[in-house]
Order: structure tokens, then sequence, then C-alpha cells
């Protein structure tokens, strides 16, 4: 018989999550190695452009479980219905991309189907008709295997950026099957969204963009004449610094920290500051941009999954702790960054 | 308010954890409640502060496990169930949240339940919903805010705090909540508490005191446990022509290791 | 024989490490450059019952035991020496004597404020002209109907300008053939009319503490306010002594655990000569004699503590526990410098602040040279503790806890 893959297609009002079309190309190698199709799902109201999306970008039909009553993201509607398709198409696995509102979803669906989900899968492998998940335990230190011996389907949430993301194929078609959504009686009711907080903290941020005192060290740069005093020009040219540093954070959703140097200095407040004396931090991007790297600052990131220094400085002991480095001026790289990051990621 | 509040036992976050002999090991690191769980409690004592009743901690796990209730105790709970079988060995979120449903309908007459979002050993992050779902009742998961509480109306207001911003959400009660840190400030425990709690009998119930003859099976299995791959420290140099080269190249690394 | 501390203790540890770490740890450094204490540092150590750890319910108090407050102490000093400052002036030499000596009368209006933590205790017994030679004290008590006129002052007084209340010595007998003999103590309300103080700053360590002086203006306490009998002064400041240096003695333990722990972290982090220098033997026998020294003040603080659980007299054993535990703690903190090199010698880290604070105990509450002279008298028994008119009561937790 043939394997069902399903795809749930997050959204939050209609607009897709993008690592839903992740988890269509994580479908799709999933499909060929066991032989079978992938199914787009998508539950909500007025989103059977999500169904065609889903298709475009891998999924071989679509299933799309429509009504008024599923317009907010309420998971016990959504997860009566998305149990309900999955039961009908006889799923073999299930992948739903990584959010706050698949975890729960996933969670939910597999009680109703009595099977197993594993959450937040880094990789995934085919192995005796099984898929093989792995996953990240005790906050990243280790990683786990987890496969299903249970009944089907399988149900995984997939991380963010952890699969390649399929170009969509334009004109691509297939079926786009309604299902009767399982609406039930409601047990609650979405009041209103407010938007989210901006600013990153440190500590929670997943990437941090930090700047140190080479920061304020760029000779071209002309301070404006009614600044006459050293420390005030060194200050400004520490501000233009960081308005580069901030735009690059802006785009890639990080946190802003600093060296001490740069918080002694006067550059940044000490809210920023990581290291011994400020912040301890384990993102899973460090990106350290003229700093040189005291003993007292890396005390405070080195721990950080990936760490990327800019330095003008080749001989930084930075470099000693980097994965990547750029040996270079950050007021030209760092600019160039942000720009490459909009391209690539979007954002 | 009749007040539940689940609870794990883990090692401490900043445990060196590794696999030996392809089990995880934690060495001598001591095992606290789960720190997620603290803003949990907090809420459930903050929820019969504000409106009354009672907060009974419940934690699965072994014998040692009662410390982490011990600490629920001392922040302020009212009493605290061990649950523990030999059953309930090698369960996975499924079997967990049929076995703390089962708990919760024992103790009858909830009006909602607390949870932390995740675990810091697991990481499933499952367990609320899940038990929300055995027990028909609403799914109140990453609560950020609780905006009001209405016992007699049996209704709560809340935050949910969603990737695209905060859901203001209404539900009936009795509900499962499962929480964020940006909830509350969990407190410390009083020395008065930590004298109760170290006095405390916890009772202990097994699988047949949950009435579970029949344990619902893992349909989970765990081959391998295995170290992340040691990172390459070796610091790789970008280089390129100009700027804008540079920058491309360091971030199409950062996308092919899957960094970024 | 029982060396096991009990669960309900490492919970007691663990609650004010975690206050500590959490709440003062990163904002110390900070109070410590302003030379002032830190605003939310009283309110917080009254809310969480600290101020009233080991004091019975029924007086306002927590009702826990007196090693319990050793383990707060060791907990407060691992962060900063100026917590447990609060503890042995507040509880160790202040509370604890009205414990020890007070009426109920008294225990009620003083102690049950204090134990709650909505009355801050200091204690005045040092002056600008005496120190360890209690037997000169200059500030006069003269009985005038139903109360006394204070006339005095005193300095390096911890928390002279937060304190609701001290615990004052002075002479009521001024002919006393042995002056020791014409001391008297009271309980002085700062808000009593005559009573001026003020902060005192350029400290070599405590910096993030509240040191002062305090004077007395023909200032009118009633008589009720005497604390014991006239003229039994001298007796009750020095069991008000055993129990400040309890404290001191346990904070130092805690003072050296910090140094011991910094010192761990840094050998294994810092590298030289092409490896972590925890590998070099010199930097090795820093670090045992850190461990020696820890564990060695806490049994001796341990011990102290046990015995006044137990009602038992422990001037001698509570000499020894603060000596030691004050001159190791302050040979740890130089090694953890030394360690640390130049960052060592900075703020960057903490153990220059560790340096700085531990040294300041080493001259309060029995200089260590008093001590030595202590240990000396009892070891050739040319010292004798005399049994007091009011001992310092057993724990008993049926008592304390109701």
């Amino acid at each position: 018989m043939a394997a069902k893959i399903l795809v749930y297609i997050d959204h939050f009002e209609g607009q897709p999550v993008l690592s839903s079309w992740e988890a269509v190309g994580a479908a799709r190698t999933i499909a060929a190695a066991l032989g079978g199709d992938v199914v787009g799902v998508v539950v909500g109201s007025g989103v059977s452009g999500l169904a065609e999306q889903a298709i475009a970008h891998g999924a071989d039909s679509a299933l799309l479980a429509e009504a008024d009553a599923l317009k907010d993201y309420r998971p016990e509607p959504y997860a009566s219905t998305v149990a309900k398709m999955a039961r009908g198409a006889g799923a073999t696995v299930m992948l739903f991309p990584t959010t706050g509102r698949t975890r729960e979803l996933a969670g939910m669906v597999a009680v109703d189907l009595e099977v197993g989900v594993t959450p937040d899968a880094i990789a995934l492998e085919v192995k005796d008709g099984k898929v093989v998940a792995t996953r990240p335990i005790y906050g990243g230190k280790l990683l786990t295997k987890e496969v299903s011996k249970g009944p089907e389907p399988h149900l995984l949430t997939l991380r963010a950026r952890a699969f390649p993301k399929p170009e969509p194929v334009a004109g691509k078609t297939g079926a786009v099957e309604k299902v009767a959504a399982e609406v039930g009686a409601p047990l609650t009711e979405v009041s209103g969204y407010k938007a989210a907080e901006s600013g990153v903290s440190l500590t929670d941020a997943g990437v941090i963009v930090s700047g140190g005192r080479g920061v304020s060290n760029s000779p071209k740069l002309t301070p404006p004449a009614e600044i006459t005093d050293e420390k005030q020009k060194e200050i400004w040219r520490a501000q233009q610094g960081f308005a580069l540093i901030r735009d690059l954070a802006g785009a890639l959703g990080a946190a802003v920290g600093a060296s001490r140097a740069a918080v002694d200095a006067g550059y940044v407040p000490y809210a920023h500051q990581v290291g011994q004396t400020g912040k301890v931090v384990s993102p899973d991007l460090y990106i350290a941009c003229g700093i040189s790297g005291a003993i007292q600052h890396l005390a405070g990131m080195r721990t950080s999954k990936t760490i990327v220094a800019i330095n003008k400085d080749a001989e930084a002991p930075i470099f000693k702790v980097a994965r990547f480095g750029i040996v270079g001026d950050l007021f030209e790289v760092v600019p160039a960054m942000t720009k490459a990051v909009r391209a690539r990621l979007g954002k | 308010m009749n007040i539940v509040v689940c609870v794990k036992q883990t090692p401490d976050t900043a445990a060196t954890v590794t696999v030996q002999d392809g089990k995880v090991s934690w060495g001598e690191a001591p095992l606290v409640l789960n720190p997620w769980d603290e803003f949990a409690v907090e809420q459930a004592l903050r929820t019969k502060e504000a409106h009354g009743g009672k907060v009974t901690a419940v934690c699965l796990g072994p014998e040692t496990a009662k410390e982490a209730l011990k600490q629920a105790l001392a922040m302020g709970s009212d009493a605290a169930v061990l649950i523990s079988d030999p059953a309930f060995a090698e369960a996975d979120s499924l079997v967990v949240s049929a076995v703390l449903a089962a708990a919760i309908r024992k103790l009858g007459d909830i009006d909602v339940a607390f949870f932390g979002r995740q675990a810091v050993d697991s990481d499933t992050g499952l367990t609320g919903a899940q038990v929300a779902r055995r027990l028909g009742w609403p799914s109140l998961s990453l609560v950020a805010a609780v905006r009001s509480v209405d016992p007699a109306g049996k209704t709560i207001d809340v935050d949910r705090m969603l990737e695209e911003g905060r859901q203001e959400v209404r539900s009936q009660l009795p509900a499962v909540l499962s929480v964020v840190k940006e909830l509350n400030e969990p407190r410390y425990p009083s020395f008065m508490g930590i004298r109760k709690a170290s006095k405390a009998e916890i009772p202990v119930w097994s699988a047949a005191d949950l009435g579970m003859p029949q344990m619902p099976a893992p349909a989970l299995e765990w081959p391998e446990v295995i170290s992340p791959p040691k990172v390459d420290t070796k610091c790789e140099i970008i280089q390129g022509d100009t700027p804008d080269q540079i920058a491309e190249r360091l971030v199409g690394r950062l996308l092919e290791e899957k960094v970024l | 024989m029982d060396l096991q501390i009990s669960r309900e203790h490492e919970m007691v540890s663990q609650m004010v490490r975690d206050f500590a770490q959490r709440e003062v740890a990163p904002i110390i450094k900070e109070w410590d450059r302003r030379q002032e204490m830190a605003p939310d540092i009283l309110p917080r150590m009254a809310e969480l019952g600290i101020l009233g750890v080991c004091i019975p319910v029924r007086w306002g108090g927590q009702g826990m035991d007196y090693i319990s407050l050793g383990l707060v102490c060791e907990e407060l000093e691992a962060v900063d020496t100026t917590l447990r400052v609060v503890m042995s002036v507040h509880m160790g030499l202040n509370s604890l004597g009205v414990l020890q000596w007070g009426t109920d009368e008294q225990k009620q209006r003083f102690l049950e404020p204090q134990a709650r933590g909505a009355r801050i205790a200091a204690f005045g017994l040092t002056e600008p002209g005496i120190g360890s030679d209690v037997s000169a004290l200059a500030s006069s008590a003269r009985r005038d109907g139903d109360s006394y006129v204070l006339n005095g002052e005193k300095t390096w007084i911890s928390l002279a300008t937060k304190a609701d209340h001290v615990l004052w010595f002075a002479r009521t007998d001024p002919n006393a053939a042995d002056p020791h003999e014409g001391i008297s103590a009271f309980l002085l309300e700062t808000s009593t009319p005559g009573v001026t103080r003020g902060d005192l700053h350029g400290k070599l360590g405590v910096r993030a503490g509240s040191t002062g002086w305090i004077n007395c203006s023909d200032v009118r306490v009633p008589a009720a306010n005497r604390l014991g009998e006239e003229n039994e002064g001298f007796r009750i400041a020095m069991s008000c002594l055993d129990n400040g240096r309890y404290t001191v003695a346990a904070g130092a333990t805690g003072l050296i655990r910090a140094s011991l722990e910094a010192s761990v972290r840094y050998a294994k982090e810092r590298r030289a000569f092409g490896r972590p220098i925890a590998g070099f033997q010199l930097i090795q026998q820093k670090i045992a004699r850190m461990v020696q020294a820890y564990e060695s003040a806490r049994l001796l603080y341990l011990r102290a503590g046990w015995m006044k659980n137990q009602g038992l007299r422990n001037t001698r054993e509570t000499s020894l526990a603060k000596w030691f535990a004050t001159d190791a703690s302050f040979e740890a903190a130089s090694e953890a410098v030394q360690i640390h090199g130049a960052y060592g010698y900075s703020d960057e880290y903490d153990v220059e602040r560790y340096l700085r604070n531990a040294r300041g105990a080493m001259i309060y509450e029995g200089t260590s040279e008093i001590h030595q002279l202590m240990q000396a008298g009892y070891a050739l028994g040319m010292r004798q503790d005399v049994p007091l008119r009011c001992e310092l009561p057993a724990y008993n937790p049926q008592v304390w806890q109701t």
C-alpha cells in the first residue's frame, strides 16, 4: 500500500508559515523512500490558496477544511479536523512545521489517534520502512533518535530551517479535496491579537550581534563640526557603528550585545553587555563585530553554537573561538551582511 | 478554586549532560523542580491567593521526584501527590498524558490545571495540550498573561504567546494552561513552607490507584541518544574581493550549516 | 554524632542562595562602586523572612534553628559581605540579645517588629575612642526618675542610618570598682529626640553596606527600655558577640567558598603556556588550600551552631570559628586574586571585592588578636566562662514554631 505523507500547512490568518514548505520538501524525501504520496493539509477560513501553494511546493494533492469557525486558530476544532483528515486519508506519517500552534496541535491530534508524536525534529531518515527522527533534548546538549513503534501515522513537527525549502513550481496542479470541518461546541473564543513586543532580550535571543570597541574605529567617518570634544567624537562614531549593528540585528531578528569595553566607553547601555560582568548568553549564532575577545567576554558567549568574528586584526583572540571569521572593516562588512541576509532570507 | 499544578523533576539546566554507555548522565548535578514548572506553581499559587481554594502539585516520576514536589510545597502548595509505578518507565508523552489525566480525574472537581511549557530534559512541550485533550478541556498553551479569572462564571481570559503576537483568548473552565516565563516571577520557598515541606508525607499513587490496570502502550521508542557532533572549532576565514562578496559567502555558509 | 545536614537545612541554603544570586549578584558591583546599600536589600530580606530566620514564630520570626542562621549567613556572604553584615547586627548582635535577655514586654515591642523586618536593628558598642577595650566605654546613661538620659557617640556602626532600634551601651556607674561592671544596655529608638547619625564612606571593603556613626545628646529613654539589669551591660555585650561572631564565622566561610568557586572556574578557563592554568601544581596548591579552609571553617561554625541549638555555652568555639574563618577568608580571597592575575586585580571579576570585604572581619567583632588571646587563655587555664543570668535559649522546635 502506498504511503501517505501528510503535511500540515501552518498559517496565521491565512499567511503561510514559510517553514511549512520545508515540511513539504521533507515529506517529498520520505515519500520517495517509502513510495507514496504527499498530501497537504490546510485548515482555516479563506485559505484555499494555501492548498494550491502546498501543491506548488511539492504536494501531490491537498485536503482542505474551511469553516468560518476556523478563522481564528483554536486548538480544539483544528485538532478534531486534522485528526479526521489524517484518519480519512490513512496517513502513514504526518509532518508539521514547528510553531507554538503546531506543537500543541500535533500533541492533541496524537491523542485523538493514539499515536506517537515527535516534536521539533532536526533531521529525518527512513530506515526499515520507518521514519527515524533526530531531535534535540536537554536544551540541545544531546540528540535523541525517535521512531514510532505504534500505530500509524507517526506525527512529527520539524524545526524551522532544519530542512531545505523547495522552490514553488508555477502551474503545478493537483487535486484539492474538501473535507467538512469538525467544529464542535466552542470552548474558547479569540478576542483579539496584540503585536509581538519589539526588541529581543539578550538571554532569550537565538541570534546576537555584538559590538566592541572597534565599533568606534572608523576614521572615515567625520563627526559633525559642532562636536569638538574628542570623547564625544568617539561616541558619535560608535553610534554610527552600532546603528549598522542594529540594522543587521533587525534583519536577523537578533538581539544587540556589546563588550564591556564598548559599555564602559559609553557607546551603549549596560543592559547590552555580554561577558563575565554582563549577561552570559548561548545563542545559536553570535556575531562579534570589532570585539577582540578578552577572556571575560569569551566567558559570556563561548557556549554559543556558532560564532562569527568580524575584526580588522587577524590575530585577535576572538578568531580562536569563532567558526567563521572575516578579517576586515566592520563598517564595510556589516552593511554588506545586512544586505545579503535580507536578500537570502527575504526579511 | 480547586487548582492542580503538574510538575516534573529534571536535572539542573547548568548540568553537563553526556551519554555514557547509551544512557544519559548528568553526573553529580542536582535534580530540581523543572524550571518552567516554577512559573506554573507560581501562577497556581497566585490564582489561589486571588480566588481562594487549594493547590495540589502532581508529579509523575520515581520516588526521588518527591523532592520536586517538596519544592512546590515549600513555595506554598497545599498538597502533593507522587505518581510512581514501574509500569510508567519508558513512558512517552502519550502515556504521560494518560496518567496525568487519570490523576486529575481522581483528584476530582478541578477548576484549572497548570503546566510549565516544557520539561528541560525531554523538551517535548506536549504534555499540557495532551492532558487537556484527554480530559476534553480547552488547551491554553504558551500562556504569557492571565488577564482575569471568573470562578463563578467559570471563565478565564489569557494571552497566548504565538510567534506573530499575543493571542487574547477567553476560555471556559476547567482548562489546562501551559505557561511561559513572561507570565510571572516565581517566588522563593518560604521558611515556613520549607518546614512544612520537609515534614510532609507525600502520598504515592500507582497505576492501580489511578484505576489504570490497562496502560496505554508507548507509541515511541528511542533507539539511540547521542552527543551532538563536535563542531570543528577551526576558524574558517571567509574571503572575497569585495565586502558584498564576502558577506554573501558568509551568509551562504551559515545557511549551508543550517545556522540560519 | 551526625554530620549530615538535614534536607530542611539544604532547602534553606538553596532558597537564600537563589535570592542572593538572582537578585543581588547582578547589581552588587554597581552599588559597591557607589558606596551605597542597594535600596531593595533590606525590604527583600524582610519580605523573605531572612531578618527573622531563627526567632520563634510567636515573636514574629520564622522559627528556624541557629544552624539555619549560619547557613543563611554563608549563602549571603558568598554573594556579598554586606548582606551578611545585616544579619550580624540585626540578628546576631541585636535580636538574639533581646531574645536572650529581654522581658516579654521588650520582646513584644522590639523583637517582634525586628523579626518581621518591619524594624531594622543595630548594635552600638564601639566608640571613637574604644574598640577592643570595652571597659573604657565613655558614653553615659544617667538615671532620672523613670528614665535614663543618654549621652555619647558610637562609630563604625553597621546600619547606623538604616536602623530603627539600636542596642546602646552606656556607663551607668562611673565609679564602679571594676570598670566592666558599670555598663548597662538600652533599647534605643533612633526616632527619639536628640539622636543624630550619619554614614561613613571611604572604607576599604563592605562598600555596598551602610556603616556610620550615631550620637546621643541628652536622649531620654524610659527605664523600661533597659535590657537586663543595671550594670549588666558588659556581660550582655559579650553574649551578643557570641552570636554576632557566629554569623561572621559562617559568612566568612561563604566568602572562602566564593573565592574557591571563582578560582576553580577561572583556572579551568584561563590558558597559559598552552594549557588551562588548572593544570599547574602551584595553582592546584592554592585551590587545595581553599578547600581545606572552607571545609574546616564550615565544620567549626556548624559545631558552634549545634551548641547553640543544644543550649551549650559556646564562647570558646564561636571565637575559634570566627578567628579561623575570617583569617582564612582573607587568605583565600587573596589567593583567588592571584589566580585571576591582572583580571583579579580589577573589578572585572568579583575576587578583588572578596579581598576588600574579607579584611574588615579580621577587625570587627573581636580582632584576630583578641581571638588569639582568648584561645590561649582557654588553653592555659587563664580564662573561664562564668554562667550568665540569662543564657541563649536552646532551640526547641515546639516552642519556636508555635
